[in-house]
Formats: structure tokens, C-alpha cells, sequence
């Protein structure tokens, strides 16, 4: 009998931090496996979230931020953010934490297929685009041209900075990334993300797009490419809400008539576009 | 020649995309081309402000000198953007320093050359306005984010336990 932690599924079962890295001053990547083979959760699919636990302290919604495909360790990216989060990111390989998951829409990468693709992203959101990353790039002749967007608060809060350079290099999709604020050491762009929309190497109007970062930075994100010409129905932005449960039961993640836990966090913007411009949400 | 060669670079240029021909060719003739090398200092400031770059190739910065920081990019403006337009205000002075990044190429406009046509053309002087105003606007709302720090965490918000 295999167990497996089905999205229906409350119950954490457990999981071996086998390696921790440092991505930013605040943000950590952890690499788990489970404790025994016979517990191995689905891997999930690029955009979906696990519910991490820090036995003790309580649980966090982290979005899978490794490969989906393959094997190897279940990789998250975590930003120490509250009591939950700074708990997992100071702990130790070798300790267990409790995972459950996988939960929530993923990006819609198989229907891409054959499309440009703008992957835009800000800050600690580009962990939930990395397996997309990773998904274009093991099926690379799926796709048409591909950009990376990424916008950071500073030089040293780039996340996944050798990654990126690795990225840039292969020459297999357009890397642009811009800060908010540099000093004079910095030679890249400074200014927002969406200010990279005019700069992208190809014409972004029949392109589909990924967005992922604070809410107000995908809204200006989301409008700038639709000013540029992008169709609504090309976009997909991913919400970023409290999640408790993870199954659409709490409320806890409630937006309007969306459970974003269970009908996000993924979302075409046609559908939620009025729900990112309402104050009252 | 130099003129017809400007006016050409020019209307493939993002920032004039629309401008009648006649108009294009008047302000042509204000501008000439410019090369600027890596780390270049364009323009300094609290001097004088009679030019401004329409960047064809590189990027420039804009920066801010701080004292016992050092210069500070405040952002960065690439090919098919304009940078300055202290030239059209006065006193005519630079509010910030302007760098080139990379090898940089660009039509130079001399300021007096051009607010003489525009105030000699309040059409072509509306129109230049308008396209300046734009410009500033789309700047002044990226600026406007880039303070808020939309990246930053929120240590205190009460409901994130996460």
C-alpha cells in the first residue's frame, strides 16, 4: 500500500530536511524527502503549494519551487517572513517537518504549448515560476521564444542569482532583470519590473504570460501587457493569500467567490482581474 | 546630410513614433549624434541642462550622488527612451547625474535649438509637451512603486503567521 498525500488529504506525513541553502539574507531553499520511500508525495505540478509544518509552531502554504518532474528531493523556497517560516528556515538537516500536499491550480503549461511565453516575476514569486523554468527547458522544443522578467528590491535580494546567469547563458530563453534601487557597483537595469515589457526581444502581443509577485506589482505588471497589446485571456497570475487549510474549507483564503487554495492559486486574469483591483478584498 | 540621416534615425525611433514628417525634420535639425563609452559621465548635477538624449543603442543611468554613499541608480533608460527633460523647465539645470552604462548611442537635442522651434510652433510645442508628459508619467508611477518597496516583507502585519 503506498500512502500519498492526496489533495483531499489533511494529514502531514513526515519529511527529512536533507539540505538547506541560503538564496537572499531572508530566503532559504530546503531539499526534503520522506522519512520512509513509502510515504513519497505526488511531486506536484509547477505552481502548486505544499503545506509545510514546523511541529510546534503551526503550518505554512510554500510554493514547490524545484523540478516536478523527475526524481530527487522536493525542493521549496522559503522566505522568513513569520513565527512559521522563520521556524523552517532555521532548522537543521536532519530534522522533519510535516508536509501535505500537493494543493491548488497549477500554471497551464501543457496548453502553452507551441506559444511565446513571458514569464514575469517579483521578488521571492519567481520560486513558484522556477519549475516552469524548468519544465520549458526539459521540453524545449514545446515552446516559442521564452523571456524571464524579473524584478528584485535590490541587487543582493536576487533570488536564484546563479541560476539566472546559468539561464541567461544557455541562450535558450531572454533573461531581464531589473532592481528597484542599486548602488553604483550594480551595472544592470534599475527600475521596475514592468518597465522590462518594453524591452523584451519579441513582440508580446500573441505571447502568453506568467505572473507571479506581489499582488500590486502583478496588477501594474498585468496592465502594462495589455497596454502592450497582450489579450486578456493570454494571462495568468498567481495569488498569493493566507492559506490554512489548503482544500477550500477555512476561508481563510477567500477572495470574493474564490477559495484561492483550491481554485487558485492560479488564476486566468480575466477571471480574477476585478477581484485585484477591489479595495475591499 | 546629417540631417537627413538624424531624421531617418529618428523615425524609427519609439519616442517620436507618430510625429508628422515636417515635424520630424524640423527637429532634426537640433539634434546631431552622439557616442558616449562605458562609465561616461553625460551630465552632471546643478549644471546647466541644455540637452537631452534620445538613446538609440546602450543604456544610461540616472543617478544621485549621496554623501558618504556614494552614487546611488535610481534607474536605468535603454534604447527607444528619452533621458532628460530639465532642458524644457527652468532653470534649465540637471536635477540628477546621467551615466552611460555601455557604449552608448544617441541623438543629442540642443535645448535652445528646440524650445525656439516650440515656441516659434506651438503646435510642434504641444506635441512635443505631450510626448515629454508621458514620458514623466510613466516615470513618475514606476518611481512611485519603486518607493513603496512592494518587495519588502511585512513583519507586521498581525494575521501572517506564516
Amino acid at each position: 500500500m503506498t500512502l500519498t498525500t492526496k489533495a483531499e488529504t489533511l494529514r502531514p506525513v513526515p519529511y527529512v530536511l536533507r539540505d538547506k541553502w541560503q538564496e537572499t539574507a531572508d530566503t532559504w531553499s530546503m531539499a526534503l524527502e520522506p522519512a520512509e520511500a513509502w510515504l513519497q508525495a505526488d511531486r506536484g505540478e509547477p505552481g502548486q503549494f505544499n503545506m509545510l509544518w514546523a511541529f510546534g509552531v503551526g503550518e505554512s502554504a510554500i510554493s514547490i519551487s524545484g523540478p516536478t518532474h523527475g526524481t530527487g528531493p522536493l525542493v521549496h523556497t522559503i522566505r522568513a517572513c513569520g513565527n512559521v517560516t522563520r521556524k523552517l528556515c532555521a532548522m537543521k538537516a536532519g530534522e522533519v517537518v510535516g508536509l501535505r500536499g500537493p494543493y491548488g491550480k497549477p500554471w497551464p503549461i501543457e496548453s502553452l504549448k507551441g506559444r511565446d511565453l513571458i514569464i514575469m516575476a517579483g521578488g521571492i514569486g519567481l520560486a513558484p515560476l522556477r519549475p516552469v523554468v524548468y519544465h520549458i527547458l526539459a521540453n524545449r522544443e514545446d515552446f516559442g521564444r521564452v523571456s524571464l522578467l524579473y524584478g528584485a528590491r535590490r541587487p543582493e535580494d536576487i533570488l536564484f542569482a546563479n541560476e539566472l546567469s546559468g539561464w541567461r547563458g544557455r541562450m535558450e530563453l531572454d533573461v531581464l532583470i531589473t532592481v528597484d534601487a542599486a548602488d553604483s557597483s550594480w551595472f544592470g537595469n534599475v527600475g521596475t519590473v514592468t518597465r522590462l515589457v518594453r524591452r523584451n526581444p519579441f513582440e508580446v502581443d500573441g505571447a502568453a504570460a506568467l505572473v507571479c509577485g506581489p499582488e500590486i506589482m502583478m496588477q501594474y505588471s498585468a496592465q502594462t501587457l495589455l497596454d502592450a497589446g497582450m489579450n486578456q485571456d493570454s494571462i495568468w497570475v498567481s495569488m498569493e493569500r493566507n492559506m490554512k487549510c489548503g482544500v477550500g474549507l477555512c476561508g481563510h483564503c477567500q477572495v470574493g467567490p474564490e477559495f484561492v487554495c483550491k481554485t487558485g492559486p492560479v488564476y486566468p486574469l480575466e477571471r480574477i482581474a476585478n477581484l485585484l483591483a477591489t479595495r475591499e478584498m | 546630410m546629417e540631417d537627413m540621416t538624424i531624421e531617418k534615425l529618428l523615425g524609427s525611433h519609439d519616442f517620436f513614433d507618430g510625429m508628422k514628417a515636417e515635424d520630424l525634420a524640423l527637429v532634426a535639425g537640433c539634434g546631431s549624434n552622439v557616442v558616449y563609452q562605458p562609465g561616461e559621465l553625460i551630465a552632471r548635477q546643478g549644471t546647466a541642462a541644455d540637452f537631452f538624449l534620445a538613446i538609440r543603442h546602450g543604456r544610461v543611468a540616472v543617478e544621485i550622488y549621496v554623501p558618504s554613499s556614494g552614487a546611488l541608480r535610481l534607474e536605468t533608460v535603454s534604447e527607444n527612451s528619452v533621458v532628460g527633460w530639465s532642458w524644457l523647465f527652468e532653470p534649465y539645470r540637471w536635477h540628477f547625474d546621467i551615466r552611460a552604462l555601455e557604449l552608448t548611442r544617441a541623438v543629442r537635442f540642443d535645448g535652445h535649438c528646440l524650445r525656439k522651434k516650440c515656441d516659434d510652433d506651438p503646435v510642434l510645442g504641444y506635441d512635443f509637451m505631450k510626448r515629454f508628459a508621458a514620458v514623466a508619467a510613466r516615470r513618475l508611477e514606476a518611481a512611485r512603486l519603486q518607493i513603496i518597496d512592494i518587495y519588502g516583507k511585512k513583519d507586521d502585519d498581525p494575521d501572517n503567521q506564516g
